[in-house]
């Protein structure tokens, strides 16, 4: 392991001295933080924390090693990674190289050994900011200097910087049922997999594809997808999504997903204090009364009324899901006068990878949609 | 969905006394469901056998039962409180196999009691190795390859199916009883065949062996709406072969990537679901093939186990207290978190530490006993640490276990080669890990490492990281404050680094503290620290940022007991518990520190702070200056947490830190013979003859001088360790030897006249300075000679005169002024003839005080917690604390009359041949637990005793006799008596002639040395391995060390133990038992609360 210092130092000052881990060099973002005990590899390969310099509340970090199967996307999306005590060796059947290679293999700049409690705690009560992490500049002053430089998380368009060059399709698994247009932006693999899985072919487009292009596809139901950045600056989905709420077509979106739907119904996004990540959290699903532990990775949110329903252009809108939490809205249900479900959303992760299966759920709803009997 | 509102009362029933497998870690859960029943509305009847259990304060229900958990005496409190519904599954097996026998014999259905939390159906799904193994299969997933058997021919059939090694698993017991590895026919053969006893259905599972694998455990907890979390998953370091229990275990799961944990946790779900346990927690065991991860589910427990204690004090979400609650109709997402206030129970906790927890094991009390660890649970109780890494928390929990040898050690060469030290390894065994570092110190690779153990090479990699830290700090040329954060990081402790560094401790400490280098106190939150925690929950770590708050209110810091050992237990956290609550009421902030996860004292709720740490001097100086930093500190308290905190009251009290109550000085005059001779002296007080000695050739000049027989025993023990009562010179010599020492002792041995033939007597006291509280006396049941914490006793004393009383309150008072007590006092006295003697005097909490304090309906902990802070006892009487006059020796003539009755853990052990350990009682405790039985006359509480006891008096039928000579006389008069009550009396041929000389038909039997006779006679051996016989008496000729195999009686109460009939060794004991078989006969034994008897006990 590596015994050169490195240095941590958040926009309000704050510095932490640690060692370096991963590649060495510097790198600046916003420092957040995620609660789940599993599943490094998976969050490290999620582009939804593209831009974000991820500190893990789990102390051990690399013991299962990295392996061939588990990345998100395909390469680590993460800024900046900070950990408290890395594995020196890694120890899993299936893993084929160390943590430790993976990051200087992909030149993520990281740091170790810090106390990552204490940092957790203070983005808590400060909320989510500017960081920067370096192995050539130590003092703590000239460090801060560069991190103010660095451009703040709201407000930034971050889709495009993540999402596929060229579209694509996965293929469905078994019978083909039906087709589906996947916006990419910042799309996950397990996502469209999960929808395969169900006998959907699924054409993943780029974050910029147009109306034209979306609709060439012939798509049964349209879905969204998570991935970094501030809703308020993503016109381009939401515009496209309001074309295609005004075709009847079915829709379904996960995480910036939710948070494009909400606009497209009229509604307002805003920045949480240090956002929900972690594969804990508890979601609270209005119909049923029952709790789903859910994944989440989310630093923005849905304005939205949690009682009653709201008049769009396109059928009432609601609040089918909050967080158990902190009553943050974690989904919106858009039903037609006729009682119809026409398109729904989640802010967290039914995909899970990493985290748990309980809303597995919502992609059987979303073929239920299509079918036309949701 | 609301608290349920169609029941009103609730039955608990808890766990019985502490045996191995199941320990206090169900008063803790118990405990938490009364209170939450309470709090909701309900009235709450609770029975619980276990006097020292916190359950059982009159506090925590609205009717107390002590009775025995069978169900027969269930039965009659259910007739007599008629509950609503019933609540079994947060009181062990014990409980949850009670609950089923009165649903099998229909008292459920008859009394119309619900059974809540889970269902018959569930539990029999969940534990029926056959119908759980459907529901795996069902969920797509695998079991072990298994055969049920109900014959030991179908076991053989199995065998040739599987092929050896076979896991033998019995059905519906609890830690493994009976379960083991059998790698031939002649393993199989006796393992299967005590499976088949043990189950209660006469059923095993025999199984294809998974040896090796990794181990993992998940938490699991649903409502009635079928929300289902995960609390907690927890890995086992030492992999398949090893019960949990015995095994070290981490939190969380540390060598799981996300999809192979999902995976676990959708079965997990799936199972608890399936099986249909409707509300509350359940656990569920996983073995997985490192190669290849093959997943296989082992089992579950479909009700609060030992694991759940230890996964809500690793994380600090209290399942039983959740269990409790969605067993009476809430769903998780209506139950606040505890510790955050803000955020609701429907979550899953995250840990951003490291919990490690270790096996503590008492071999030394049985050294006949195999060693080796296996999937029958051997240890006696264990320690819970919390670190920021695995390396830190594996060290503080290894230092938490107070065994000098359990911590790694960089002193001198290792103990012996890398090939034997390899060797070693591959056997399970207490100690292990030590073993391992001194071959890894050997030149061991980490291969060599993981192909002897199977340990996961990520756990291995980390003993090399211990290591090569330690290699560091060696070779460092000055303990700079880099290379003492960097050993401190990894857990090492001040003593460790002394050592490698040749320096004392005491050096180590001064140069680490001058640095500025001191832990920092982190809270366990739930969630890792992502919202704010209102519950000061902590644990040390050597980090950046410390998270204790200031405060105003004088506090006061209690040191528990550290892990349960036989002669320490549960007895001891009731004190501590019953300090915090009382200094609580008075005004102070109380402050626990322990590192027992077994315990209620290390329950969140239980102080105003808990600081989860081992017992060292070194962790409780640091957090005593972390609390003194934080505001002002009344004291600490030493004197309630049996031997280890008292063994640290020097150190600190020389460190400067208030010690209060009675001073360390005054512990020492207690302890040290000739100081406490003299304080004996000067009042007049006689004390058996004694001497100490310093070699064997002093030791027999010491005997010859005082007459045999005589006691022998080393200086500063609890539990009796090491004790023998020996009768000749040669013998004397033979307990030198195993005493150890050679020629010259490193501590002085003590050398007692022992006398014959003395009543016991036991006696809690309280004194202020001024005036003495005599909380109870207690009188043995056996002679003087077996250890008292395995002697059952009667409180009030049985056979003493007022003017006994009188004469023991005068010595007591006499010897509390002498030594300088302020608080508690227990001292041991033999009145043979008339004389009175002194045999020790213990200025501190005993094993007795929660007995005395339930049989005299007064809190005795609380009243000395209250005079170790400044309170007299006429003060405490004005509150009504304390009686407003009279104490325990004046209890009314009326006053019922309470038995204590030791509980032995003999059928937990086996020799290396595989024959039961020898069950008689001697000088050296061996008992892990205890039970009161209490009634108006003697014979019916000591009957209700034995039956608490799991060893109950047989109503009629067989009962064998054969006795020592020096007994034959006291046993004629009783064995007649069971003769008259319809008894048929065997015995071996001398003790048949004195019976048939003096008028008892006696069969003679012929001696197992005899071998059957001639026509095929079967000896005693194989009457009582046959299940003939119901009851059996056998006195040891002499008493000597337990499990020597030359003693005539070994092979008889070996194999009653086998077969669980009750053997009484000694006199005095068949004596009482005849009383209580007495009692039975005559019929109508009622049950009644301890409400109910408190009136009479108080007389108001």
């Amino acid at each position: 392991m590596s015994s050169q210092p490195a240095l941590l130092v958040l926009e309000d000052g704050r510095s932490f001295a640690g060692t370096s881990y991963g590649a060495t060099g510097e790198t600046f973002g916003e420092a957040v933080f995620t609660t789940g005990m599993t599943g490094y590899q998976e969050t490290l390969t999620d582009p939804s924390y593209h831009r974000q310099i991820v500190t893990q509340t789990a102390p051990h970090i690399g013991n299962t090693g990295v392996n061939d199967e588990d990345d998100e996307s395909n390469k680590i999306w993460v800024a900046g990674y900070v950990v408290r005590d890395p594995a020196r060796v890694p120890s899993n059947w299936r893993a084929t190289r160390s943590l430790d290679d993976q990051l200087k293999s992909q030149g993520i700049v990281g740091i170790s050994g810090i106390d990552t409690r204490a940092l957790t705690r203070h983005l808590r009560e400060r909320g989510a900011m500017r960081a920067g992490i370096s192995t050539s500049v130590l003092d703590p002053a000239e460090l801060l200097t560069k991190v103010l430089e660095q451009p703040a998380m709201a407000g930034s368009d971050l889709a495009s910087q993540v999402t596929t060059a060229d579209a694509y399709v996965v293929p469905a698994e078994g019978e083909k049922r039906f087709t589906v247009v996947a916006l990419d932006l910042g799309i996950k693999a397990m996502t469209p997999k999960r929808m395969a899985e169900r006998g959907i072919e699924v054409h993943v487009l780029p974050a910029t594809a147009t109306l034209e292009e979306v609709l060439a596809v012939n798509p049964d139901g349209i879905f969204m997808s998570n991935g970094p950045g501030d809703p308020e600056t993503t016109e381009h989905p939401t515009t496209l999504l309001k074309e295609l709420l005004q075709r009847g077509k079915p829709y379904f979106g996960i995480c910036f997903g939710n948070q494009v739907f909400g606009r497209a119904l009229g509604l307002g996004t805003f920045k949480l204090k240090y956002g929900h990540r972690g594969i804990n959290q508890p979601v609270l699903d209005r119909a049923t009364g029952k709790v789903e532990i859910t994944a989440q990775n989310h630093g923005f949110a849905v304005d939205a009324p949690l009682e009653g329903t709201i008049e769009t252009p396109y059928g009432l809108a609601e609040v089918s899901h909050v967080s158990l939490n902190d009553n943050v809205v974690e989904g919106l249900k858009l039903t037609g006068h006729d009682g119809r479900v026409l398109a729904f959303s989640v802010q967290y992760h039914p995909e899970a990878a990493a985290g748990p299966h309980d809303s597995a759920y919502l992609f059987d709803r979303f073929i239920e949609l299509m079918e036309g009997r949701a | 969905m609301p608290r349920r509102t169609d029941i009103e009362s609730v039955l608990v029933i808890g766990s019985g006394p502490i045996v191995i497998g199941q320990a206090c870690e169900f008063d803790y859960s118990g405990t938490q469901a009364c209170r939450v029943l309470r709090e909701e509305g309900f009235r709450v009847i609770l029975v619980n056998s276990n006097p020292a259990t916190i359950m059982t304060d009159p506090e925590f229900a609205d009717a107390t039962y002590i009775e025995p958990i069978t169900p027969e005496y269930v039965e009659k409190v259910i007739e007599k409180e008629r509950p609503n519904a019933l609540l079994a599954t947060l009181g062990g097996q014990t409980a949850l196999n009670a609950a089923i026998a009165l649903h099998d014999s229909g008292v459920l259905e008859k009394y119309g009691v619900e059974l809540i939390g889970a269902s018959v159906d569930a539990i029999q799904r969940g534990e029926n190795r056959e119908s759980f193994k459907q529901i795996v299969e069902k969920l797509g997933a695998e079991t072990a390859r298994s055969v049920i058997c109900h014959t030991l021919d179908d076991v053989m059939g199995a065998a040739d199916e599987l092929g050896y090694p076979l896991v033998v698993r019995p059905s519906f017991t609890m830690g493994g009883v009976g379960s083991g590895m059998a790698y031939d026919e002649t393993d199989l053969r006796r393992i299967a065949g005590a499976g088949l006893h043990a189950s209660p259905t006469t059923e095993v599972l025999i199984e294809e062996s998974i040896l090796g694998w990794k181990e993992y455990e998940l938490e699991v907890m649903r409502d009635k709406a079928d929300n289902v979390v995960i609390i907690c998953s927890i890995e086992n370091v030492d992999p398949m072969g090893i019960h949990t229990g015995d095994s070290v275990t981490v939190a969380p799961a540390m060598t799981l990537t996300d999809r192979e944990y999902q995976v676990m946790r959708d079965l997990s779900i799936g199972i608890i679901r399936e099986v249909g346990v409707d509300t509350g927690g359940c656990n569920i065991q996983f073995a997985v093939n490192p190669v290849d991860g093959r997943l296989i589910v082992i089992e579950m427990n479909p009700r609060v186990s030992r694991s759940s204690a230890l996964a809500s004090k690793a994380t600090g979400f209290p399942i039983a207290k959740i269990a409790a609650k969605v067993a009476i109709g809430y769903t998780l997402d209506e139950i606040p978190n505890d510790i955050t206030q803000q955020t609701p129970a429907s979550f899953e906790p995250v840990l951003d530490y490291v919990v490690v927890k270790v096996p503590r094991f008492a071999f030394e009390k049985f050294p006949a006993a195999d060693a080796t660890l296996t999937t029958h649970m051997k240890s006696v109780g264990e320690a819970m640490a919390i670190g920021r890494n695995y390396t830190e928390a594996l060290q503080k929990a290894l230092r938490s276990l107070e065994k000098p040898e359990a911590r790694f050690s960089w002193a001198g060469d290792p103990s012996t080669d890398l090939e034997s030290l390899l060797e070693a390894i591959k056997t399970p065994q207490d100690g292990r890990l030590r073993i391992i570092m001194d071959a890894i110190r050997a030149g061991a690779t980490p291969e060599q490492i993981f192909e002897n153990t199977r340990i996961d090479p990520w756990f291995v990699d980390q003993m090399y990281l211990i290591h090569e830290t330690a290699l560091q700090v060696a070779a460092a040329p000055r303990l700079t404050p880099e290379i003492l954060r960097l050993a401190k990081r990894h857990g090492f402790s001040d003593l460790q680094l002394a050592e490698i560094r040749s320096l004392t401790e005491d050096v180590v400490r001064g140069v680490r503290q001058a640095l500025g280098i001191r832990p920092v106190y982190k809270t366990v939150d739930t969630c890792a620290a992502e919202f704010a925690a209102t519950t000061p929950y902590h644990y040390s770590s050597y980090d950046e940022e410390s998270e204790v708050a200031p405060r105003e209110t004088p506090a006061v810091l209690i040191l528990g007991s550290g892990p349960n050992r036989i002669g320490q237990g549960i007895e001891f956290d009731y004190s501590c518990v019953h300090a915090s609550m009382a200094l609580r009421d008075a005004g102070y902030c109380t402050i626990m520190v322990n590192c027992n996860p077994e315990t209620v004292s290390t329950d969140y709720d239980t102080s105003d702070r808990l600081y989860f740490e081992p017992l060292t001097c070194e962790d409780v100086l640091e957090i005593v200056y972390a609390e003194m930093q934080a505001g002002p500190v009344a004291g600490v308290i030493v004197q309630l947490g049996g031997q280890t905190p008292l063994g640290l009251a020097q150190r600190l009290a020389d460190a400067g830190v208030p010690i209060v109550g009675t001073s360390p000085a005054a512990i020492h005059l207690a302890e040290e013979r000739g100081a406490f001779g003299k304080v004996l002296a000067d009042a007049g007080l006689p004390a058996p003859k004694h001497g100490t000695a310093l070699s064997p050739a002093e030791a027999h000049g010491v005997a010859e001088e005082i007459g045999f027989p005589v006691l022998v025993r080393p200086s500063y023990v609890l539990g009796g360790r090491g004790m023998e009562i020996v009768y000749s010179a040669d013998e004397l010599s033979a307990a030198l030897e195993r005493l150890g020492g050679g020629d010259a002792f490193e501590h002085p041995v003590l050398i007692d006249r022992f006398l014959d033939d003395a009543v016991e007597i036991d006696v809690d006291g309280l004194f202020d300075g001024n005036e003495l509280f005599l909380g109870g006396v207690m009188e043995h049941i056996e002679e003087a000679g077996v250890h008292s914490g395995d002697s059952s006793c009667a409180l009030p004393p049985i056979t003493l005169g007022n003017a006994d009383i009188e004469k023991i309150r005068q010595s007591t008072e006499a010897i509390a002024r002498g030594v300088g007590v302020q608080g508690l006092l227990n001292v041991q006295y033999a009145l043979a003839g008339d004389v009175l003697y002194v045999l020790e005097a213990n200025p501190r909490a005993s094993r007795t005080v929660p007995f005395v304090s339930k049989a005299t309906a007064t809190p005795l902990a609380k009243a000395a917690a209250r005079v170790m802070l400044g309170a007299t006892i006429a003060e405490l009487r004005a509150e009504g604390m304390l009686p407003a006059k009279g104490d325990g020796g004046t209890l009314p003539p009326n006053a019922p009359i309470a038995v204590k009755e030791a509980v032995m853990p003999f059928n937990r052990f086996r020799t290396i041949d595989g024959r039961s350990v020898d069950t008689v009682l001697g000088p050296e405790m061996r008992s892990t637990g205890e039970v009161m039985g209490f009634d108006d006359t003697f014979g019916i509480a000591f009957a209700k005793s034995q039956a608490g006891a799991s060893q109950p008096l047989p109503g009629s039928g067989k009962v064998f006799v054969s006795v020592a000579n020096r007994d034959k006389r006291h046993m004629i008069f009783p064995v007649k008596r069971l003769a008259d009550l319809g008894f048929q009396i065997y015995a071996t041929e001398g003790t048949a002639d004195v019976l048939r000389r003096n008028g008892v038909e006696a069969v003679t039997v012929r001696k197992s040395s005899q071998g059957p006779g001639p026509n095929g006679e079967p000896t005693i051996v194989q009457m009582v391995q046959d299940g003939e016989l119901n009851l059996i008496v056998n006195t040891p000729i002499g008493i000597t060390q337990g499990g020597s195999p030359r003693l005539d009686g070994y092979e008889i109460r070996s194999a009653a133990v086998a077969r669980n009939i009750p053997c009484i060794t000694t006199v005095q004991g068949l004596a009482a038992a005849v009383q209580g078989i007495e009692a039975q006969q005559s019929g109508g034994i009622g049950v009644r609360s301890l409400q109910d008897w408190v009136p009479r006990i108080l007389g108001v």
